[in-house]
């Protein structure tokens, strides 16, 4: 049980490093600033999720365990504002280059 | 006053369990005081909030059926873009649309949206009123959201209906 | 194992660290310092578990903490000019 446990939390912080990384080369690969937020948005929810859960498997039912779900929480609800935060201060400053969009969106819902 | 009191005991709860200590009654009242100074501070200047509190909670275990669900979805977006970064070709659509969102509360509103964006390859770029401009990355996400399943669950969120 | 986690985020801290160093605009810098704090909080959390010290975690939740607030405090920053309330402009309330 413990061994198991034990594979579980690796394979979980495993695969929290693939998507931490995935979202670093997507920071740099993708072409302009609002495709890039999506790459950070890759590395705050899965990476950010994985590496904890790892982290807690290894805490077991400890109070270090809790805090590790509680940075989770914080990171879960405060990522999104701050992405808001920072599309909409950028949409909205006249200097910053509009995004670059592809030519046939789907017509709106009205 | 009630709102002054939830706010004192949502803060004795996250003092217990970041500080660890139950059995220190000397240690107990510092808690309890530095978290009464902290209301204090937060009623002189003026945010104790009036619109939403933990302890008359408007939505109820319906977010323990939403959670999970968004959860699933956000794993389901991740892979997704996952395989567009990694491809050599990096097969991406950005564009922008505009959703009418259901919900009529704020609280529900805000809550779409921040799912919107907690979910990769989608962002919420404004809220105003009764619509929601969102970026895309793919096609496939755009249509996702135009589909509008995520709506429909965060209005019964708000309802209380699963 | 724990090293190779915290070899992994630190070669991820890396390419956020080139995006905020090459930027074009001033808000990709944001977002990759944005990304790169969220990334010093695991790294944190992976060092406490790799060297048996618990206490890091709070260490980690207060710099998660620190890290939306900054980001927050220098967008208003770059939008206002200044760290108070904005009187220059009207009020938008969904502002920010």
């Amino acid at each position: 049980m413990a061994g198991l446990i034990d594979g579980l939390s690796w394979l979980a912080l495993l695969g929290g490093v693939f998507f931490v990384i995935v979202g670093g080369v997507g920071l740099l690969r993708l072409p302009d600033f609002y495709t890039r937020l999506h790459a950070a948005g890759i590395t705050d929810t899965m990476g950010a999720g994985l590496i904890l859960l790892g982290l807690m498997l290894q805490g077991g039912w400890t109070l270090v365990s809790a805090k590790l779900l509680l940075i989770l929480l914080f990171l879960w609800f405060t990522s999104p504002t701050a992405t808001h935060a920072l599309v909409k201060a950028a949409l909205s400053d006249p200097q910053n280059p509009r995004p670059l969009l592809h030519e046939d969106a789907p017509p709106s819902k009205s | 006053m009630l709102h002054a009191l939830s706010l004192w005991l949502i803060c004795f709860g996250l003092w217990l369990l970041l500080s660890g200590f139950f059995d220190n009654s000397l240690l107990l009242s510092f808690g309890a005081l530095s978290c009464a100074l902290v209301v204090f501070v937060a009623w002189r200047v003026e945010t104790i909030d009036p619109e939403e509190q933990p302890l008359r909670p408007r939505l109820g275990p319906q977010l323990l059926w939403y959670w999970p669900w968004l959860l699933w979805q956000v794993v389901l977006a991740n892979v997704d873009v996952v395989k567009r970064i990694l491809d050599p070709k990096l097969p991406i659509a950005p564009m922008l649309i505009t959703l009418k969102p259901s919900q009529r509360s704020d609280l529900g509103r805000v809550i779409y949206a921040n799912s919107i964006t907690l979910t990769p390859g989608t962002v919420t770029t404004s809220l105003s009123g009764d619509s929601l401009e969102v970026h895309a990355l793919t096609r496939e996400g755009a249509d996702d959201l135009l589909a509008g399943d995520m709506d429909r669950r965060v209005a019964g969120l708000e309802r209380g209906t699963p | 194992m724990f090293a190779a986690t915290a070899c992994g985020i630190l070669a991820c801290m890396v390419l956020a660290m080139a995006r905020a160093l090459m930027g074009p605009t001033v808000y990709d810098r944001i977002m990759a310092v944005n990304a790169f704090g969220t990334k010093t909080v695991l790294i944190i959390a992976v060092l406490g578990f790799m060297s048996g010290r618990p206490d890091f975690m709070d260490i980690a939740l207060v710099y998660a903490l620190i890290n939306f607030i900054g980001t927050i405090a220098v967008l208003k920053f770059i939008r206002y000019g200044d760290m108070g309330w904005p009187r220059n402009v009207p009020d938008e309330p969904d502002d920010l």
